[in-house]
């Protein structure tokens, strides 16, 4: 796999292999999270998305600076109304503990929390038209905290598990593949709340600009040391150039070339020890004793639970532990980016192609999917190049102008859902356990 | 206080595209539930196998209309749509042939099945886009309204207006048509009796010497017949694009759910349950209310419970409910 990006780099630019090779580690990152759901546990979770964006959503919380304009304009309601929703929950909790179940609860709670989303709307509208009015084209929004965004991606992973509580005690106890549909639709919701909330998250507006965990390029690029390093470098190829102008020319252009793949090994660095730390984690766990009683819950739960292992909390845990991870890697993305695009989570993108990884890669093993992770994330960059020369090869005898050929160039991207998909068939079929299937040792 | 104007003002903007888009979901909705009750799975390609229906309607389409042939004030897509069918029960049964057939015979478990799908549903997205392309299409030709608004106020002389599409009208009707039939053939003949019975108990339904493959033969073709039908009519109401149509799937699966999925019954209501509540909760009323109310008590904002942004967050959170309170659906699943 690495030989592959390493290709990538001789032979289209260091820069796309870097990125590519970063998007890889994220997608790693995600499948790990959808592998201990799904391998150790046999839950299914089509809500990866959702947990994602949440993710994204925590570094923009974290690292954006306050915007004192937008806080005084409508800070105290939107405060207010966090005191609302506490309370409301507050009553609700204390009505289920108080009274016994009936149709009158039932109603009761129906109608608190009618009323309280009324109630919610009236006080929450002038605050939120306020924030929203504050300087519209560059901020509307209350912004962050300030913070590094390196925080977040604890921040996202305590957002997306605490998703993940609220899902999971709604939905887990339903049949794996209603519990699909049900994720699935709990996270286009998160989606549409993220989309259409301005004054958290700028909606669709996005929030673009956020603070880097590495160094910019533009500030590098007057930096001594690295040019002296850039120079260090290619001091072969610069001595070849004997005229001292030129040879300042190829050096900038270096130097340009450098900083962004300096910045890109930065990012792949700071992501490469979390995939390190997870895996380390993840192995540990995997061959714990927890391990092993998740996979006796997976394997058989009704003779799990007679063995007095509590069936439903750990379902719970497992649940939490996999959206927060997928939650760390969400906050990743955004760190890379620099930006945050609640238009872009597309549940193709975010929650089938992860699929796809678990389920090449091989579930239950965590090799298998940080495998399955860069082999489809890959894949699915490169199938347009591929694509495009297969086209090329297979109407070689067509003259550059027919009508089926500039067809088929011009839907050179589609090709990849087809990839995906043939992959995915092939694979479930000749090799359903995945590339690198679980292996469990029994000693 | 002016009952006549409120009534006509809900019934232009929540009644009738309520229940023209709720026949839209509604046939995918049974659609949905016909393969999970037969087949037993969860079908996640269903919203690109209508949009490859309708992209092969659509083909046709403009082949008549390049040949000039056309229905007068009806749309030409209508004699296309058999064309559309055809195609899309060969590639289904093609599919289950290839893939899903494999799965059926090893009896694998459903979760699996529905993963295999969703094989299926990227490589029948990427068959579509690489044949159509992803951009929107129109390919709805002849009479567009039935009643325009203005006519419809200079006719009553109604402050008012009260427009009909023609394929509002034609959506609900074909449905209809189309619902009664499927429902005549599984409650009066007898393969759809024991598609029934092969539904309910398997085991049973082949002792009493029922055909398992010609059971999911017929299910694939009354599902292609649903799918295309129910695809080509959204595609006319609104137009075709196929990330809508992968979008549609979600409210698709909500309606199924709610009315109780294997349920097709059930499935029919669940698509009207879950297009009004949608309708409903996010249309703002405040003109509804300047009618009905003396002047005194007109409302300031736009009483509108949800904005409409949340549309689809509104169906979805009905699920959400539904499967808390009655895993089951409102009518009770799992008997078709």
């Amino acid at each position: 796999m690495m030989g592959l990006i390493i290709l990538v780099g001789i032979f289209q630019s260091w820069n796309i292999a870097l990125s590519i090779f970063n998007l890889c580690l994220i997608s790693a990152v995600m499948t790990m999270g959808a592998n201990i759901q799904w391998g150790y546990a046999g839950l299914i979770n089509f809500g990866i998305m959702g947990y994602t964006a949440l993710g994204g959503l925590a570094a923009v919380l974290i690292s954006v600076d306050p915007i004192q304009e937008a806080w005084r304009a409508g800070g105290f309601d939107i405060l207010m109304c966090l005191w609302l929703i506490i309370v409301m929950v507050l009553v609700i909790r204390f009505i289920l503990k108080n009274f016994e179940k009936s149709k009158f609860r039932t109603y009761g709670i129906a109608a608190i929390i009618i009323s309280g989303v009324i109630i919610l709307r009236v006080t929450a509208e002038p605050g939120i038209e306020a924030i929203e009015s504050v300087n519209p084209a560059k901020t509307g929004f209350l912004g962050g905290l300030g913070l590094p965004i390196i925080f977040s991606w604890l921040v996202g992973a305590f957002f997306a598990g605490g998703l993940a509580f609220i899902v999971g005690k709604v939905a887990l106890g339903l049949r794996a593949d209603y519990l699909a549909i049900a994720t699935l639709l709990i996270s286009e919701i998160v989606i549409a709340i993220i989309k259409h909330e301005d004054w958290l998250t700028r909606g669709v507006k996005n929030v673009i600009g956020l603070k880097r965990p590495a160094p910019y390029e533009v500030d590098l690029q007057t930096t001594d040391w690295f040019i002296n390093l850039v120079e260090k470098f290619n001091s072969g190829k610069l001595a070849l150039i004997s005229n001292l102008a030129d040879r300042q020319v190829a050096l900038n252009q270096l130097v340009i070339e450098g900083s962004t793949v300096f910045v890109k090994l930065c990012y792949s660095g700071l992501f490469l020890v979390v995939v390190i730390i997870l895996l380390i984690l993840t192995q540990k766990a995997l061959y714990s004793p927890w391990g092993r009683m998740m996979r006796a819950i997976r394997d058989n739960e009704e003779a799990a639970n007679a063995m007095g292992k509590n069936v439903v909390k750990q379902h719970l845990l497992i649940f939490i532990l996999g959206s927060a991870i997928v939650g760390i890697a969400g906050a990743m993305l955004v760190t890379q980016d620099g930006l945050f695009t609640p238009g872009s989570y597309r549940p193709m993108r975010y929650t089938f192609l992860i699929w796809v990884m678990v389920i090449v890669g091989g579930s239950g093993n965590n090799f298998g999917a940080i495998l399955g992770g860069f082999a489809v994330w890959f894949l699915w960059i490169e199938a347009a190049p591929i694509a495009l020369f297969l086209i090329n090869l297979f109407t070689a005898g067509m003259s550059d102008t027919h009508a089926l050929k500039v067809h088929l160039i011009e839907s050179v991207p589609y090709f990849r859902y087809l990839m995906m998909g043939l992959g995915l068939l092939l694979i479930m079929r000749y090799r359903p356990k995945g590339i690198l299937p679980e292996k469990i040792e029994i000693k | 206080m002016d009952i006549l104007n409120s009534i006509i003002l809900l019934l232009n903007y929540i009644f009738i595209p309520a229940l023209s888009y709720g026949s839209q979901l509604a046939l995918g909705a049974i659609f949905v539930t016909l393969i999970y009750g037969i087949l037993r799975f969860a079908n996640f390609a269903t919203g690109d196998m209508m949009s490859f229906g309708t992209m092969v309607t659509i083909l046709f389409t403009w082949y008549f209309q390049s040949i000039g042939f056309s229905l007068g004030f009806l749309p030409t897509a209508l004699i296309a749509i058999p064309f559309g069918i055809m195609f899309m029960i060969a590639y289904m049964l093609f599919i289950d042939k290839f893939v899903f057939r494999y799965y059926r015979v090893n009896k694998s478990p459903p979760v699996q099945l529905a993963m295999v799908s969703i094989g299926v549903m990227f490589v029948t997205q990427a068959v579509v886009r690489i044949i159509i392309g992803p951009a929107d299409q129109r390919f709805f030709d002849g009479q567009k309204f039935i009643i325009k608004a203005g006519e419809f106020k200079e006719m009553t002389g109604l402050n008012e207006g009260l427009a009909i599409k023609s394929t509002q009208v034609l959506t609900i009707f074909v449905t209809v048509i189309l619902v009664s039939l499927l429902f005549w053939f599984l409650n009066k003949t007898k393969t759809g009796k024991s598609m029934k019975a092969y539904s309910d108990n398997e085991d049973l339904a082949l002792l009493s010497g029922i055909d398992p493959k010609r059971i999911v033969m017929i299910t694939w073709i009354i599902a292609g017949v649903l799918a295309t039908i129910g695809g080509v009519l959204y595609g006319l109401d609104k137009s075709f694009k196929p990330f809508t149509y992968f979008n549609n799937m979600l409210p698709i699966f909500a309606a199924a759910i709610v009315g109780g999925i294997g349920n097709p019954f059930g499935a029919f209501l669940g698509g009207y349950v879950i297009a009004f509540s949608e309708i409903f909760l996010t249309y703002a009323y405040k003109k509804f209310f300047m009618y009905i109310l003396p002047e005194s008590l007109e409302p300031d904002g736009l009483v509108q419970l949800l904005s409409t942004d949340y549309k689809f967050a509104v169906s979805f959170s009905i699920l959400v409910i539904v499967l808390l309170y009655r895993p089951s659906g409102i009518f009770k699943g799992k008997v078709l």
